[in-house]
């Protein structure tokens, strides 16, 4: 029994959807569906969810790498089989989480999780993520799978949380701090309302395979993909190709997209650029962008410094100068942008005023700025 | 282990936080010892560690633009992917990437997860994502002949569908809801699995301009980040009074409950000040404290959440609950980052959710009338103005759908409701007017 070859369409099962997720929920979750009443954090990593019904919800939330072998999952696996009953769930920010319906199996799961290692020295199950701190980074593929990266993306989200990891459990931030990665501008994980963004970015506009690219690409679609229009139909050597403008062109790399012939990734020219200030959540004040505060940095691996020690400078001053659950961004609109690059010491550059669509809406149209 | 030397990728071996260098490493290591009868390359971790250190080198990836790839009769769940050195790596010369629709909220029996490690390791690389962005469980890396076997045994053996890419409905995704939140104003895991049930077909095979992406919060708090990254984002909310357990209130002003779930709890910050860490920071300044009493003039709350998530054993949502619905959020690609825009203030969010799927079907049917190739919704939205969007929706004007009114007088007025029409006859003007 299995597929078949010869006659691929026999039995074949398709639209079923994903599992139900009611088959998947532990049974203290299942009985008190929609009757938790509050919640408290009694230690980082470690939250308690009681219901109406006097019953009691355990989570001991752990950090993980998004990229996970099967070797590791089942070792979640025999944790969860071990303390859980068989139950574990993810976080949207690739945190894992172990749930238990009594506070004496708590402990145990906790030494269990801390005392696991990998070969290398690193921890399996580094306890945190709650709270007014910072949590796991999300992040995108990077060069482990994708062909537009300007950068890695697990690699410097490594190098970041090996630098900030006494954050991760520590809960002493003013308010939350979302951190998030994207290796380019496409944000396959959207990361243009994060507290701190590292952002992959290119500086040097595409080449042009003139040899390749009329057999590689739809000529039309590549010119109609740039949205500065620096983009037009060529000749050269007798071959349709497409010519670049250099000057209109901003290394968005749409026109790669669409157009496999016109690579822009570059050792030099592509790097990290830093932005801040962004949240989703409508606490106190509304959803709102983070803003490009760092233009560029190299790309260095493996331990990507400037980048770790533009993001530690950064949430160091935010920690040390905000208020109690000011997020950074209203922090940032509170002391004013020109205080924000004083007190963080970053430089201010003509890169960071914006030239794009809505640009005027970011110039300071009155007489209010500080000294 | 990798079959060359590795040395930035060992670097990354060390420090605290798990190394993903390593959890390779150990699955390298399984499937060189292994007796599974493997049916992609044996080596296939041994050569990804070595084209990362070669990427991570160069300060280039190494893989080839696009490449199809795909399981018979969908148009999205498999992501084609080639080397493009691969003399060098054999065993990674194509790598193709699954993604496998996650149930709501991440939820697992083990068991299932053992079935889908050994179904991945024999099959594929051993190597996930848990989880992608979007939300799917991300399979990375196996060979053009393994698709049909894989997903032949998702479906028949894990009882499981792969999710959406391409121009496509993506795969849904939302917060833990009910599951465990006291904050969820709707069953935000059940309206995720039945709108994704609804919409299988649109989900499976492109049939868009672009991606469409539908994501649910429970509350305004947004864990899922909707409102940043999903054309339509359905937030939770509720339209009659936060409820007040006043004894509660005066024992976290009393310092008994940690304020905040005790989130703060690694700084002092002093003892809680109600006035100064609620009433001062509420946006619309609507509760007042008489040093007894908590009073809040719920008319004028905007639901932002801030004082709920500081005393969360004294205030509760209110019991009228269901769904501000937004539409066209993205990244910046291409015309600039988007949030999502109040569409719909307040819909009831009960199964079987037909009012948001019937309003989700005008959208799609203008969308594809209208949008352009690789246009996403809020770039639609923007480009014919939010009040066509509007009509699209047959949803009446409402100040709460804007920050301001316009600060310029360029209204587009529709012929039919100008007295007399558009049609004037230039010779009558010269009557009355000489050149």
């Amino acid at each position: 029994m299995g597929y078949d070859a010869k006659n691929p369409m026999k039995d074949r099962i398709t639209d079923i959807g994903p599992r139900d997720y009611k088959e998947f929920l532990p049974p203290v979750i299942k009985r008190n569906f929609g009757k938790w009443l509050y919640h408290e954090i009694l230690e980082p990593g470690v939250l308690v969810h009681v219901s109406e019904s006097g019953e009691k919800v355990f989570t001991v939330r752990v950090g993980g790498a998004r990229l996970m072998s099967a070797t590791h999952i089942r070792e979640i696996c025999d944790i969860a089989d071990k303390h859980c009953d068989g139950y574990v769930r993810w976080t949207t920010r690739n945190n894992i989480e172990f749930m238990v319906d009594d506070e004496a199996k708590v402990k145990p799961l906790m030494e269990d999780l801390e005392k696991r290692k990998f070969a290398g020295g690193s921890l399996k199950f580094p306890r945190g993520g709650t709270g007014a701190g910072l949590t796991n980074i999300v992040h995108t593929q990077g060069y482990l799978h994708c062909h537009t990266a300007a950068i890695d993306a697990s690699g410097v989200v490594k190098a970041v949380m090996d630098e900030l990891y006494e954050d991760f459990g520590k809960m002493r931030l003013p308010a939350h701090v979302r951190i998030s990665l994207a290796c380019c501008l496409n944000m396959c994980g959207a990361v243009h309302c994060s507290d701190i963004a590292i952002l992959g970015v290119h500086r040097k506009p595409p080449m042009v395979d003139h040899e390749n690219l009329a057999n590689m690409c739809e000529i039309p679609l590549a010119v109609a993909s740039c949205p500065t229009g620096a983009i037009k139909a060529t000749t050269v050597d007798d071959k349709k190709s497409v010519v670049v403008n250099n000057d209109k062109c901003m290394y968005c790399g749409n026109c790669f997209t669409m157009c496999p012939a016109m690579p822009l990734a570059d050792a030099g020219g592509s790097g990290v650029a830093i932005l801040v200030g962004g949240k989703l959540s409508n606490r106190i004040t509304a959803p709102m962008f983070s803003k490009v505060v760092v233009p560029f940095l190299p790309n260095e691996a493996p331990r990507w410094p400037q980048t770790v020690e533009a993001v530690k400078k950064i949430l160091n001053t935010y920690a040390k100068d905000a208020k109690k659950y000011e997020r950074l961004g209203d922090w940032a609109a509170r002391i004013g942008w020109e205080r924000f690059f004083e007190k963080t010491d970053l430089p201010f550059t003509e890169h960071l005023i914006d030239d794009y669509r809505f640009a005027y809406t970011t110039w300071r149209t009155s007489t209010q700025f500080k000294f | 282990m990798a079959k060359r030397k590795t040395p930035i990728l060992d670097e990354l071996e060390n420090g605290k936080w798990p190394s993903f260098v390593s959890d390779m490493k150990q699955e390298a290591e399984w499937r060189n010892k292994t007796d599974v009868d493997l049916q992609t390359p044996k080596e296939v971790c041994d050569d990804l560690l070595d084209l990362l250190e070669l990427s991570l080198k160069d300060r280039e990836c190494h893989w080839k633009h696009g490449g199809v790839a795909g399981v018979f009769g969908y148009g999205g769940g498999v992501i084609g992917r080639y080397c493009d050195r691969p003399e060098e790596f054999p065993a990674v010369k194509d790598f193709h990437t699954l993604r496998v629709n996650q149930p709501s909220s991440y939820f697992y029996k083990t068991d299932f997860l053992r079935q889908l490690c050994e179904l991945w390791e024999r099959r594929g690389s051993g190597i996930t994502n848990m989880h992608g962005s979007t939300g799917d469980i991300i399979l990375l890396g196996t060979t053009t002949p393994q698709l049909e076997e894989i997903f032949w045994e998702l479906t028949h053996n894990l009882k499981q569908d792969l999710g959406g890419s391409g121009s496509n409905l993506r795969s849904p995704n939302c917060c833990i809801g009910k599951s465990r939140c006291e904050f969820a104003c709707y069953d935000t895991q059940e309206a995720c699995r039945n709108l994704t049930m609804e919409f299988q077909d649109e989900l499976h095979r492109p049939s868009f301009g672009y991606k469409f992406k539908m994501k649910f919060d429970g509350c305004p708090n947004g864990c899922v980040a909707s409102i940043a990254r999903s054309d339509m984002s359905v937030i939770g909310t509720w339209k009659d009074d936060i409820r007040i357990d006043q004894e509660a209130v005066r024992a976290y002003v009393g310092g008994e409950f940690k304020p905040d779930g005790g989130a703060h709890a690694g700084r002092d910050w002093g003892p809680f000040d109600i006035v100064k860490e609620v009433i001062d920071l509420c946006p619309t300044h609507c509760m007042g404290w008489n040093g007894n009493k908590l009073g809040i003039n719920h008319r004028e709350c905007n639901r932002c959440m801030h004082c709920i998530n500081t005393m969360p054993r004294a205030l509760r949502i209110g019991t009228e609950t269901g769904a501000s619905i937004l539409f066209g959020a993205k990244a910046p690609i291409l015309e600039g980052a988007q949030l999502g825009t109040l569409t719909i203030p307040f819909m009831r969010m009960e199964e079987p959710f037909n009012e948001i799927k019937e309003l989700v079907g005008k959208i799609w049917d203008w969308w594809s009338e209208e949008g352009r190739s690789r246009e996403r919704l809020g770039e639609l939205m923007q480009r014919k103005g939010f009040a066509k969007f509007l009509e699209v929706c047959e949803v009446k004007p409402d100040p709460r759908m804007i920050k301001e009114p316009r600060s310029n007088p360029y209204i587009f007025w529709k012929e039919a409701d100008i007295p007399g029409g558009w049609e004037r006859d230039i010779k009558d003007f010269r009557k009355r007017h000489q050149k």
